[in-house]
């Protein structure tokens, strides 16, 4: 068994290019013997955008965070480029995180800091202790946070307070701070369940529009089917930890969705 | 609704139940308040002797006497850049023991020794410690500047602590999933979003170690405190008053300018 999986990650990271993420066997428990992640096998070749649904607790949190480490895995692997990242420690954690963008259901941005430090909050993986707080970025990266902002449309709030914005702009800054990091995949936890249906709308556009722009893959946790469906290019669906149902979204059927998350009086 | 509540007849049901712990705990207070008044002997009567001398002793403080007002100034001073000093450095000492004794950040091994220095540093009262310092260091201000550095790490250390034990974890997350250091995550995830509080904390000592400062010399550790004393001891109380009304016009000042400060940093 652990023979297989060793060469089926092997050939796995071989087979596909840079930016490919391979998880083998993840599983988590965060109480002894209640297994969360009941060993997760998952591949993305390095682009498209992938959805992953299921019910609340069902631990789709728990797989994006154990892609970054945010959350401990209990045993499996995740590789990124063909670097398993649960075996970094440290300065090499650290190295990797920066390629992994993350953006989270409540923003998670600095509320005391302005909208251009929240964004350049990027490039912190790339500064040292001394730079980062005077404030000492390179000429380019302010440059490229500018940018960001003008396209994400809040080239005039640079200098405002975080906590001075609305939800959506929060949620177009926390994006522009995952993409600033210039990363190899983009994790997104639920980034528009805290969102009216419009900005949800706008902010999915905004998000698969900066990653596909920079071919950046990007893994989204989402509660909402219809959206999964018209934004995303693979939808895989969850439940009770493991995965049920991986393919595109033509090929969601209410079976499925009954497999996912239990029922049918709700469809 | 249960049966019984809903049937007629019955007893209403009480939305706020008698604590007998409470009452108790409260009796008990009173009884002990009683208990320890007539133990040391505080009587009205003696109460109403105490104030006919104090009527006295007021009546010599009046008209307060400036002609000694070199000395009187020269000790202020003193007592302000004692002061000045000890929350500067007690203040920078604070912000590194902050960190380290928040329970959020850092793990058990260091948060207790950190927390039990805090705790040695607030035990023991600035009068103290400063005889402390100058049977160390000898007499004059540096004991007493000395002693209010450990009152300052006291106080803004443990209050510090607690203020980064309140933070958002998820701004922290945040900061942290970009692949920042621990130093990075403190500049941009940590301090950012207490050191509106620290500044305040800050504040709030600089004019707690004013007042103080003007005590410490009582014991010999620098500052207007041993000039008080001392015209204490020779019954000048109309001096005694002057140093008084100079020491409130010196904390009524700082006030004035710690609430400029304030609105500066924030």
């Amino acid at each position: 068994m652990a023979l297989a999986q060793v060469v089926a990650t092997a050939s796995g990271s071989r087979g596909a290019g840079s930016r490919s993420l391979v998880i083998r066997g993840l599983a988590k428990e965060y109480t002894r013997g209640k297994l969360v992640l009941k060993g997760i096998d998952l591949t993305m070749d390095g682009q498209g955008f992938l959805a992953v649904i299921g019910p609340s607790g069902t631990g789709k949190s728990t797989l994006i965070r154990c892609i970054n480490r945010l959350v401990e895995p209990t045993a499996g692997e995740v590789r990124l480029n063909g670097v398993d990242l649960t075996k970094l420690r440290g300065a090499t954690l650290r190295a990797a995180r920066r390629r992994i963008g993350m953006v989270f259901q409540e923003y998670n941005l600095v509320e005391r800091l302005t909208v251009m430090e929240n964004v350049l909050c990027g490039r912190l993986g790339y500064m040292s202790a001394l730079d980062a707080w005077l404030r000492r970025y390179r000429q380019s990266d302010i440059e490229d946070a500018f940018g960001l902002l003008d396209a994400i449309g809040l080239g005039e709030f640079a200098n405002r307070r975080a906590d001075a914005l609305s939800g959506g702009q929060r949620q177009r800054v926390g994006i522009a701070r995952a993409v600033m990091q210039d990363p190899d995949l983009i994790l997104a936890d639920e980034p528009t369940s805290s969102l009216d249906p419009k900005t949800a709308v706008e902010i999915m556009e905004l998000l698969t529009g900066l990653a596909g722009r920079r071919s950046i893959p990007v893994i989204v946790n989402i509660h909402n089917v219809e959206l999964a469906k018209r934004f995303c290019t693979r939808i895989v669906g969850m439940s009770g930890g493991a995965i049920v149902f991986d393919g595109p979204p033509g090929a969601l059927r209410d079976e499925h969705l009954k497999q996912i998350y239990g029922g049918e009086s709700w469809l | 609704m249960t049966a019984a509540a809903g049937s007629p007849g019955a007893a209403p049901r009480r939305a706020f139940v008698p604590s007998w712990p409470k009452r108790i705990a409260l009796l008990a207070v009173a009884a002990y308040v009683i208990y320890a008044a007539s133990l040391l002997g505080i009587s009205w009567e003696r109460f109403l002797i105490g104030m006919d001398e104090g009527a006295r002793f007021i009546g010599r403080m009046v008209p307060p006497n400036f002609t000694r007002w070199e000395l009187l100034l020269k000790g202020l001073l003193e007592s302000m850049q004692i002061a000045v000093l000890a929350s500067a450095l007690g203040i920078a000492i604070s912000l590194p023991v902050g960190v380290l004794a928040a329970r959020n950040l850092m793990p058990a091994s260091v948060t207790v020794p950190m927390r039990v220095f805090i705790g040695a540093c607030r035990s023991l009262h600035p009068v103290i410690v400063a005889i402390m310092f100058v049977k160390a260091v000898g007499f004059g201000a540096l004991a007493g500047v000395l002693a209010l550095v450990v009152a300052s790490i006291g106080f803004i250390g443990k209050l510090f602590a607690e203020a980064i034990e309140e933070i958002s974890l998820k701004q922290v997350e945040a900061v942290r999933s970009t692949g920042a250091s621990f130093m990075n995550v403190m500049t941009f995830g940590v301090l950012p979003q207490v050191m509106a509080r620290f500044i305040g904390f800050s504040l709030y000592q600089l004019d707690s170690n004013l007042r103080n400062s003007t005590m410490v010399g009582i014991v010999g550790a620098g500052g207007i405190g041993g000039t008080l004393f001392a015209a204490f001891k020779r019954f000048d109380y109309d001096y005694v008053c002057a140093i008084l009304i100079a020491i409130i016009a010196l904390i009524f000042a700082a006030e004035i300018f710690s609430n400029w400060l304030r609105r500066t940093f924030q």
